[in-house]
């Protein structure tokens, strides 16, 4: 029999990864990584000594931001920024309707099927800051080229989610649907609709939300809205300018994320 | 007393008033619309727009075949992309530990004062973008993948912060409680009652920014943050566009490589 004393004094955690090798090889693995990665970034100290004071002149422009000075500009950016927010959700919700049954599994035809899922796939692999500068190339430069943008992104993140909310509707309806002889349009009207339309609403909101975002950063590349305004005071280092701009754009944020999770708590 | 007549023979989802109200509603959110749309297109010049189909076909034609022998020179910005989106999200993610125990609301030192600081951290850093910041410390502390790197740790603070608070307080309390009678103290009740529960969050969160910080880095360079962007902002620049197709190439392979890696990671640790 085993005397007390055998027994361990102490308990120590299980580590996270039970295989010795495996755990300290990964540690090895990492510090290699991190030894070349280190290697090869180039920092050039002394002009971020420099920048130091730079930096500082930007914390203390964060502290009085200038709002006077470029108000003009300033709204013209974020009005630009709203109505483009606007048009793009509006256009993208409606075309990523028609993408979204397309992709759904249990409504369409596979060719069609395959063909709405290798475009979402496609619009969905490519930042919108690639999609806008192909854009700003095709339309010029310009809000137009932003609200093209911010309307491709829209169907590839919209016509995903609503067609995996489709796919998880309950079939019973839709069978009950199918069985009275209704035809496509009247199943998806009476079957599909009325399952997901609050799903469908709280993911438009919350696209807005993430589109007025995007607008804020499509301007550097020429698409117009805020960004555009930010980008001229950074480049004309007018940092107190730059320093109001960026808070409008926290505060809109703020005030549309809570806006939207207003409305999305009393949709559900 | 109602007459049986009286009654409405048929039977109607909304009243006539609901009706009327939904049908303003969104005659006025249509009106808003063209309103907007009207705006929006105020300094537009359809010229250009009509052309686009034309414009599409001639890019189109320059960008096929690529030039793919400008791949040896893509090498070095892909390895430094990979560089940044990885650096920063490490960094982000030391920096975004702390300030989502300071966040969460069971861990907090001081609802009052330092919670609503986390926060504030946590939201400015959410609504900036990380091309902004690029932009912000490009002009800082000059061109270069350290600003990319900061660019993109910042960034992720507030995104791995507040999906890590949000774990944290939906931690089941028995354990902290169990731990906290051991007669522990409040650092040991974090590490062996708060952490390993929120342990699969955390990797899971950060597996996932990296991901996103990968598509991110590939576009940095446009402002001058180092990595493929760089080239590709060289590539617009001179319309050298069977250079910018095999950018584009390379950056969906980085993108599908980079997604291919998280899934396993994914499945290696959960």
């Amino acid at each position: 029999m085993q005397s007390a004393s055998d027994y361990p004094t102490t308990w120590r955690k299980p580590p996270l990864i039970s295989t010795p090798s495996i755990r300290y090889g990964l540690w090895l693995l990492a510090a290699v990584y991190l030894f070349f990665a280190f290697d090869s970034v180039e920092v050039n100290w002394q002009r971020v000594w420099e920048g130091g004071e730079r930096g500082w002149r930007f914390v203390q422009a964060f502290l009085n931001p200038d709002f006077t000075s470029r108000w003009s500009n300033i709204v013209d950016g974020i009005y630009e920024s709203l109505t483009m927010t606007l048009c793009a959700t509006v256009a993208g919700v409606i075309l990523s309707i028609p993408f979204g049954l397309g992709s759904a599994r249990n409504l369409a035809p596979t060719p069609v099927y395959l063909f709405c899922r290798s475009f979402i796939a496609i619009a969905r692999s490519f930042q919108e800051i690639i999609i806008a500068i192909l854009c700003v190339a095709l339309f010029g430069f310009g809000a137009f080229a932003g609200f093209v943008t911010l309307t491709f992104a829209t169907i590839g993140f919209l016509a995903k989610l609503f067609a995996e909310e489709i796919e998880e509707i309950d079939p019973a309806s839709l069978t009950a649907m199918r069985a009275t002889g209704a035809n496509w349009l009247q199943q998806v009207n009476y079957a599909v609709q009325p399952q997901v339309m609050p799903r469908l609403i709280g993911l438009s909101l919350y696209r807005l939300d993430i589109n007025f975002r995007e607008s804020a950063v499509i301007g550097i590349v020429g698409a117009g809205g805020i960004g555009a305004t930010l980008n001229t005071a950074m480049d004309r280092y007018e940092y107190d300018s730059a320093a109001a701009i960026l808070l409008v754009i926290i505060l809109l944020v703020m005030l549309a994320e809570f806006a939207s999770g207003q409305i999305r708590k009393r949709i559900h | 007393m109602l007459n049986i007549n009286d009654y409405p023979q048929q039977w109607e989802k909304h009243s006539r008033t609901q009706r009327l109200l939904s049908w303003l509603a969104w005659l006025s959110f249509v009106v808003l619309c063209v309103f907007c749309w009207q705006q929006m297109n105020h300094q537009t010049l359809w010229y250009f727009v009509t052309d686009a189909p034309n414009q599409f076909a001639d890019i189109s034609s320059r960008m096929w075949p690529p030039r793919w022998s400008y791949m040896e020179r893509l090498w070095q910005p892909l390895w430094d992309t990979i560089n940044i989106a990885t650096l920063g999200t490490a960094l982000g993610v030391v920096m975004a530990i702390p300030v989502a125990f300071l966040a969460a609301r069971n861990t907090t030192p001081s609802q009052l004062l330092v919670r609503p600081i986390a926060l504030f951290v946590i939201a400015a850093s959410r609504s900036i973008n990380s091309l902004i910041w690029a932009l912000l410390l490009v002009a800082i502390m000059g061109p270069g993948l350290l600003a990319g790197i900061i660019a993109i740790a910042l960034r992720s603070i507030g995104f791995v912060a507040k999906l890590m608070y949000e774990a944290i307080e939906e931690i089941n309390t028995t354990q902290v409680s169990a731990i906290t009678a051991t007669g522990a103290s409040p650092m040991q009740i974090l590490d062996y009652a708060v952490v390993p529960q929120i342990m699969p969050t955390f990797i899971g969160t950060t597996i996932f920014r990296w991901d996103i910080n990968i598509r991110e880095s590939t576009v940095l360079g446009l402002v001058g943050a180092g990595g493929i962007g760089l080239r590709l902002n060289e590539s617009l620049a001179t319309l050298a566009w069977p250079q910018v197709s095999l950018i584009f190439i390379s950056i969906l392979a980085t993108v599908v490589f980079s997604e291919w890696v998280s899934a396993r990671c994914r499945k290696a640790f959960i």
